[in-house]
């Protein structure tokens, strides 16, 4: 018995030692050297003429790094930095610039395009880049095996391209391929072909889903192999996209440690504007007030998607700084026509004549929205100021549901999602609730829905569940059949209905080779869209990220096309 | 006694079974699947049809289980639908993490929360201990959330001492061996990380031990106190021990059981409390691992996780039972 109750005591003794052991390691660094380390420790080497280490806050670990087989935006973010496509946007802006392409022809169908590639460029393995490479990442794409031909993982080629080679059962095939092949005419020209004219092809070709990876690398490290099995699925073998990602970008792969860090560095030998910084680390903290704080203690020195109400004590801080990002999206009201009395255009009209979007606008969006009056952005091609207008008037939304012969008040559900914040929405159930009080005012009576974002919510919104919902779309690419074409191209149970005169303008428009033709087209088709009321847009967000003061040469992209090598740490 | 930790042991057979089907029916029952999850605004019906293919969620529900119980056979846990990586390769990054920063937690809980019942138990009804009263209440009542930011604002924001995310500072570099980072750092003799990793442990170990301490210093107080009034006690003083062995070897000791299995009651709670812990640190464990995966509906992910807590869970619980045979003799477990 005593020898326990010795053990016993040993081992308290033992913890508070370790305890102690901890604290005495951190009141330590308090006024010492380390404590200043965790204030200042990635900005350190910033001093050193101009190289540094900038560490970016992320949402999340990326999937993979290897561009052909991801969507999702944190993916996206670090491959854009180590990988470049055949074309790129101007910074900030949505105009098509020359990439890894110096110039383009296509022939008078547009259904055959011939690039003129930049000369003197080689991947981050040594290898030099050429037309060959670029076939080979072509016919990779649209040879993918049957396991990645899953939109979970081909999305933008299926969106873009439409096809496989080898379609697996459910895939769509060489049939629905846009893409035919490519030809490396020689060893800095490349012809794409076609199976029909696209005109938003190459505005496509700017996406990081289609930039250009070192085919030895891609064969070397496996980047398609993976064993498929019936009770795991398919399980990637290779390496490509999590050790040996090979690109021409100005930054190049270093180490990856999951939940924890994401380290490229500078490619001293890239062909253009050499990055400032030495290394770039990509940090991965879900939590928003987590990534404030990180901000404000300076363990990291950039963050994106700035929740509005932490807005404020950025721009409070003078060591922080907030940019805009320019706006490229759009929320709106969807209205599933399946549902009545939803299907008469009166009953929609009311709706829109019953939204104070204004108000909404105004009080909810930290002066970072403006009004939407059509479902494009109004700086893309094809905008057209001249659709119809639904101004703020109760008055007139109750006469036209007078008009429609309707009872009233209309019985109407409308959903809205809980827990999930989005650029052109950072508080859903904010929206909810006035578009609510705004819809009683005018004669309706709406019964409240709320689901959880992903993927109840959206799930009933695609299924055509919810007569009204709030929904948005932050644009991939600098196209209006990007806008439009994803939401009324065709029929979707989401919106629920069928015109045939809007579908037959957005073909047309989407294959049209002539760049004026092609923005008339999209105008009339705006125009259209707003007399027929599918929804009723309501905003247009800037999404803001957050630097600290002395982070400079940043500059947001509208589709989130952004690389780090004009950064500098210089003030840091 | 070996008999009982074997009739436990094969006890966890049919509770996993059960638990498994369990968790496999109720995951399922959720609304949405991983591919609406996956695509968001983008999920076409065409789409989520080919993803629900690939991962094989179109076939039936029995076979589905079954398949799913040759992987858990073969000592893996299937393909994580977010990464694409093996579930057991993500659990071996994950589960260490947990486990470091929940022994952490509870080491602060103990070291402070005994000292602080025992204090209050003999000064009882001082200031001392009605003062320990009001910080337990305290200490029950915030909101881990609350406190972790509370925390991260005053040492990290305004003081600048302690960090305030991850488990290591992106600029140290620590091999990785058995992704406990404090053993890691120690094994590879790498003084910096070992520093850091602990500094980093701080704030995430008071935030997720304080509801334990409050717990583990009230339990203490009232063991206490109900020995302290003990004939033995009175006895021990009377035949003239001195306070300290009176303290230590009467009070203490017999105070211990009650103590020993609200500690291990505690350890349970710690890795539900993790959950909020990890997402307001950033700490890359188990709890941020299955909420995210609850989210994207990462089924995988889910079963595989769920069923491992299960068996931690389990084994806590037997170790418990253990210490208490070997704290207290008159325990015995047959």
């Amino acid at each position: 018995m005593r020898g326990s109750t010795l053990k016993f005591l040993l081992l308290v003794a033992a913890l508070v030692f370790a305890f102690a052991a901890v604290a005495a390691g951190c009141g330590g660094d308090g006024g010492g050297d380390d404590g200043e380390a965790t204030q200042t420790e990635p900005g350190q080497e910033g001093e050193a003429e101009g190289g540094g280490t900038l560490v970016f806050g992320t949402a999340a670990d990326p999937v993979v790094l290897d561009g052909a087989l991801v969507s999702d935006g944190e993916s996206l973010r670090a491959i854009d930095q180590m990988f470049e496509g055949l074309v790129t946007l101007e910074p900030g802006g949505t105009e098509i610039q020359p990439g890894l392409a110096e110039s383009w022809e296509a022939n008078d169908d547009g259904t055959s395009w011939t690039f003129q590639l930049r000369e003197g460029v080689t991947f981050h393995d040594g290898e030099p880049f050429n037309a060959e490479a670029v076939c080979f990442n072509f016919d990779r794409w649209y040879n993918f095996p049957a396991p990645l031909q899953s939109p979970s993982a081909s999305y933008y080629w299926q969106t873009v391209f439409g096809g496989f080679a080898n379609p697996a059962e459910g895939s769509p095939g060489p049939d629905d391929s846009l893409y035919r092949s490519c030809e490396a005419t020689d060893e800095h020209t490349v012809t794409l072909n076609l199976t029909r004219p696209s005109a938003s092809f190459l505005g496509a070709l700017a996406l990081t889903n289609f930039t250009i990876a070192s085919p030895k690398a891609l064969q070397e490290f496996g980047a398609d192999e993976g064993t498929v099995d019936e009770e795991t699925g398919f399980r990637p073998t290779g390496t490509y996209g999590t050790e040996h990602p090979s690109g021409t970008g100005p930054f190049k792969f270093e180490s990856w440690a999951r939940g924890d860090r994401l380290v490229l560095v500078r490619n001293d030998d890239y062909w253009g504007e050499k990055a400032k910084i030495e290394r770039l680390i990509f940090r991965p903290i879900p939590d928003n007030a987590a990534r404030l704080q990180a901000l404000q203690t300076g363990e990291i020195q950039g963050y994106d998607l700035v929740e509005p109400q932490d807005m404020e004590t950025i721009e409070n801080d003078d060591s922080l700084q907030l940019l805009d990002r320019p706006a490229f999206n759009v929320g709106y009201v969807g209205i599933t026509q399946s549902h009545e009395p939803l299907g008469q255009l009166e009953v929609r009209q009311a709706i829109a004549h019953a939204l104070n979007r204004e108000q909404v606008v105004t009080d909810f969006y930290a002066g970072r929205g403006e009004v939407a009056h059509a479902f494009m952005p109004p700086d893309l091609f094809g905008y057209a100021e001249d659709v119809q207008q639904y101004e703020h008037d109760p008055e007139r939304a109750r006469e036209l549901l007078q008009q429609a012969g309707v009872q009233t008040p209309v019985e109407l559900t409308f959903c809205y999602p809980t827990d999930v914040s989005r650029p052109y929405m950072p508080d859903p159930r904010r929206n909810f609730e006035a578009f609510r009080a705004n819809l009683e005012e005018a004669g309706f009576r709406i019964t409240p829905r709320a689901l959880p974002w992903s993927p109840d919510y959206l799930g009933a919104v695609d299924e055509g569940n919810c007569p009204l919902y709030l929904l948005g779309w932050t644009g991939d690419f600098a196209d209006p059949d990007n806008f439009l074409g994803t939401f009324f191209q065709t029929q979707q149970k989401a919106w629920g209905f069928e015109n045939q005169e809007i579908f037959d303008i957005l073909d047309r428009a989407e294959v049209e080779p002539e760049e004026d033709a092609r923005t008339e087209l999209y105008q009339e088709a705006n125009r259209l869209i707003m007399q027929f009321l599918p929804g009723v847009p309501y905003v247009h967000t800037k999404p803001a990220l957050a630097f600290q003061a002395c982070v400079e040469g940043y500059e947001p992209s509208p589709v989130s096309l952004e690389t780090f090598n004009t950064v500098t740490l210089e003030g840091c | 006694m070996l008999r009982f930790v074997v009739r436990r042991l094969l006890l966890l057979v049919p509770i996993l079974l059960g638990l498994s089907i369990l968790v496999f029916m109720w995951i399922r029952a959720l609304p949405g699947g991983p591919a609406q999850a996956l695509l968001g605004e983008r999920a076409t019906e065409q789409a989520v049809e080919q993803i629900e293919r690939q991962y094989g969620l179109d076939r039936p529900l029995h076979e589905q289980y079954l398949a799913y119980l040759r992987t858990v056979g073969r000592a893996e846990f299937g393909t994580s639908i977010a990464t694409r990586r093996p579930v057991t390769a993500e659990l071996k990054e994950r589960f260490p993490a947990t486990i470091e920063l929940a022994i952490a937690a509870m080491l602060f809980s103990i070291v402070v929360g005994i000292p602080l019942g025992f204090v209050a138990a003999k000064r009882h009804g001082g200031v001392l201990d009605n003062a320990s009263l009001v910080a337990s209440l305290i200490g029950i009542s915030i909101p881990i959330f609350f406190l972790a930011i509370l925390l991260k604002y005053v040492f990290a924001v305004k003081l600048g001492l302690l960090p305030t995310v991850g488990r290591l500072s992106v600029l140290i570099d620590l091999e990785r061996k058995t992704n406990f980072y404090v053993l890691d750092a120690i094994l590879t003799l790498n003084g910096a990380a070992l520093v850091d990793a602990l500094k980093h442990l701080v704030l995430p170990a008071i935030a997720l031990g304080t509801i334990p301490l409050a717990v583990v210093a009230r339990i203490t107080r009232a063991a206490v106190l109900d020995v302290l009034n003990e004939d033995y006690v009175r006895t021990a003083h009377a035949k003239g021990l001195g306070p300290r062995i009176v303290d230590a070897r009467h009070v203490l000791r017999n105070a211990m059981l009650p103590i020993s299995t609200i500690i291990g009651l505690q350890t349970g709670l710690l890795l539900s409390g993790a959950v909020l812990t990890e997402t307001v640190f950033a700490w890359p464990g188990m709890g941020t691992w299955l909420v995210d995966a609850i989210r994207a509906r990462n089924y995988p992910v889910l079963q595989g996780g769920i069923l491992f807590v299960s068996v931690v869970f389990v084994l806590v619980n037997l170790i418990v039972d253990i210490t208490y045979a070997i704290i207290n003799p008159r325990i015995r477990y047959s």
